[in-house]
């Protein structure tokens, strides 16, 4: 070792050359090797190859697409690897997993969003279909419509109506027993056992199976009005709210949570009592956040269905009274026309009405959404400064 | 003039009693019992209506060989196709949180993760009814394909042209549950702390380097949370089985016909139900909830063991 480092004549370059090279990383090339080119140029590459596959093999579209991504992955290793060594070749295949899973990810969902909005948006702002029931509608008339001598009858008049009441109802159960239930655990349980083991239950909770909060609603309704009276809206609001209540719970104890500290001692120092406290100071502070945080609670169990197929029946007209016999909902009422056509023959004006039942639904939870987020940052409390 | 009033500040350390405080207390204490009271209303109304299809004689049951061979077939289908949706599930959520939060730029990333958050609350009924038009019909050449070159592989036996398949109904899961394992993923990557990855990354660790020594380890109790919370989000799945499914008979084929999930033999069943066959409905329920629930219970036993040992908080 010494030896080369003392013969000063021409081979020293080459020898710190080649020492470098062993240093893995260090940029030897004239490409830097954490640049996206040669990635970029491969991936076109790799496309070519997709289509090639494809429409010169006939190979199915999932296979060629994995065919080429695998070899995209080999091609970006030993590329890197000549480029930058092994840890850099080891770094750029990760980070085309990473995107690669991204781009797996949207796939699904952006074709889910599609069928929906290309399928739906034909009937669901039909006002016919948003003012008409399907009381008396069978699958004759849906003949009649393919044939051409009917009017495209039936709609979900009664099946919005039955979601608005029925969520409705399960938010009026679940919002001051989760609001308060949070208001026990951060004002006034802090950490005594009780609040420990509520704590514990209300995760067990989050984690009933949505079909089995249906089956209790529908268990209890048995007990109460015999099993032939048991499927009404009230049922169906009730396994909505063993839903919903967690999400409230959790939602709001953050939201009470963040509350600073000093608010509530300052209060309590100038004489006034807990509750008007609680009342006056803690919740208000709290209350984009609250109000952000329920109606994201109401946006998770609009959509519901397996709960509600179970409690509430499926009724063909308007139901206004949620007390007595079965209602409907978009939800139930978008399954029961996808999958039980009025005319097993002629399936397409059910499947009209189905799709456009989802996207009703779709677009009443991307509102809530966006609704919650409009309500966190508008009604944000002023941090002062 | 003084005594009262120091005698009732002296009896009570906390603060005056008032009317109000009574009221606000019972509400949020009663509120928080009532809870507790719900929790065991579900599990006592479900045994009861369970009763009768245990305690009933063997051959009454669907199947005609009592309730235990009547189930087994279904919690194998229902953790089959949770298990794959969660295998296949959990590395493309990882992916997506650690591109969100550590290779997408800050502004894109936000909006892809309210893009995420959003597709969590699409409804289970519009899953399914994508999952039955549009995807099922798709996978059928592919069954075919695998059928035929990696038949000797027990799960691939014949296809199912239609493709309703458990198989397709466990990648429709695994696409339903992708937004809360993500969102739960996304969230902890972003809470690792800057000190460790500007640290890894001063010791010329690479992109890569830097997320499996800091972010990945820092993460792991909160990808495992959101792994099991995706878990048991599929286990309780209903729609998306029950629509997508073609139901029947216990099989190892999975991209064949056959096989059930517990909650789609409830939706698909229940409404047609009377009698000892609503009761043995209920049983099955009771058994989903079982399972969810030592799943839960798993999961938070894991998550709160990885903290101690996580050095990072």
């Amino acid at each position: 070792m010494s030896i080369q480092t003392q013969t000063p004549q021409t081979p020293q370059g080459d020898v710190q050359r080649s020492r470098l090279e062993d240093v893995e990383g260090v940029v030897l090339s004239r490409v830097r090797p954490t640049t996206g080119r040669p990635a970029l140029l491969l991936a076109l590459g790799a496309l070519v190859l997709a289509v090639v596959l494809r429409l010169g093999l006939d190979m199915h579209v999932a296979l060629a697409l994995v065919l080429s991504f695998v070899g995209y992955l080999g091609a970006v290793y030993a590329v890197y690897r000549h480029l930058g060594g092994p840890r850099v070749a080891v770094d750029q295949v990760l980070r085309a997993l990473v995107y690669f899973a991204f781009v797996c990810a949207i796939v699904p969902l952006a074709s889910l969003l599609w069928t929906v909005v290309a399928q739906g948006a034909g009937r669901a702002f039909d006002p016919s279909f948003l003012n008409q029931t399907m009381n008396g509608v069978t699958g004759l008339h849906d003949q009649d419509y393919a044939e051409g001598v009917g009017p495209f009858v039936g709609g979900a008049y009664h099946a919005i109506v039955g979601t608005l009441i029925i969520t409705g109802l399960a938010t009026l159960i679940s919002v001051p027993i989760g609001l308060f239930t949070a208001i026990y655990l951060v004002e006034y349980g802090g950490r005594n056992p009780l609040s420990r083991w509520i704590r514990f239950f209300v995760d067990v909770m989050t984690g009933i199976p949505s079909i089995v909060a249906g089956l209790f609603a529908f268990a209890l309704f048995v007990q109460l009005f015999g099993p032939r009276d048991a499927k009404m809206g009230i049922a169906g609001a009730i396994a909505l709210s063993v839903l919903m209540i967690p999400t409230v719970v959790r939602n709001s104890e953050e939201m009470l949570r963040i509350v600073p500290n000093e608010l509530r001692e300052a209060s309590l120092a100038l004489g006034v009592p807990q509750w008007r406290t609680i009342a006056k100071v803690v919740l208000p502070t709290a209350a984009s956040g609250l109000a952000s945080g329920i109606t994201l609670a109401i946006a998770r169990v609009i959509g519901e269905t397996a709960p509600l197929l179970v409690a509430i029946g499926y009724a063909r007209g308007l139901s206004l009274n949620a007390f007595e016999g079965p209602m409907n909902t978009l939800a139930v009422y978008a399954y029961y026309m996808f999958t039980k056509p009025l005319s097993p023959a002629v399936r397409e004006p059910s499947l009209e009405r189905a799709w456009a039942a989802a996207l009703l639904l779709v677009l009443i939870v991307v509102a809530l959404n966006l609704l919650a987020r409009l309500i966190a940052k508008m009604f944000a409390p002023k941090t002062g400064r | 003039m003084n005594a009262p009033a120091t005698r009732r500040a002296r009896s009570s350390s906390t603060a005056v009693r008032r009317p109000g405080d009574i009221l606000f207390n019972g509400a949020s204490l009663g509120s928080a019992v009532l809870i507790l009271l719900i929790l065991a209303g579900v599990a006592f109304f479900l045994v009861m209506e369970a009763v009768p299809a245990l305690t009933a004689p063997a051959e009454e049951i669907s199947g005609g060989e009592g309730f235990f061979a009547y189930v087994w077939p279904l919690v194998f289908g229902t953790v089959v196709a949770s298990v794959i949706a969660m295998l296949l599930g959990t590395p493309v959520a990882i992916g997506i949180a650690l591109f969100v939060s550590h290779y997408a730029p800050r502004r894109l990333g936000n909006g892809i993760g309210f893009v995420i958050d959003l597709l969590a609350a699409v409804p289970s009924v519009v899953f399914g009814m994508w999952g039955m038009a549009v995807f099922a019909p798709r996978l059928g050449p592919l069954y075919e394909w695998l059928s035929q070159n990696l038949g000797w592989i027990p799960i691939f036996g014949d296809a199912s042209a239609t493709g309703r398949t458990l198989m397709t109904a466990s990648i429709v899961l695994a696409v339903m549950i992708l937004p809360i394992i993500t969102s739960v993923s996304r969230e902890v990557f972003l809470q690792t702390p800057r000190l460790h990855e500007e640290a890894a990354l001063a010791l010329g660790a690479t992109k890569w380097e830097m997320i499996r020594t800091a972010v990945l380890p820092f993460g792991m109790p909160g990808v495992i949370g959101g792994t099991m919370l995706g878990l048991g989000r599929a286990l309780g799945e209903t729609m998306a089985v029950a629509i997508i499914l073609a139901p029947g008979v216990f099989s190892w084929n999975f991209i064949g016909a056959g096989n059930a999930t517990i909650p789609a033999e409830i939706a698909l069943n229940f409404p047609e139900a009377a009698g000892l066959r609503l009761s043995e409905l209920i049983a099955a329920g009771l058994v989903l909830f079982v399972i969810t629930l030592a799943v839960n219970l798993f999961a938070r036993w894991i998550v709160d063991r990885r903290a101690e040992f996580s050095g990072a908080n």
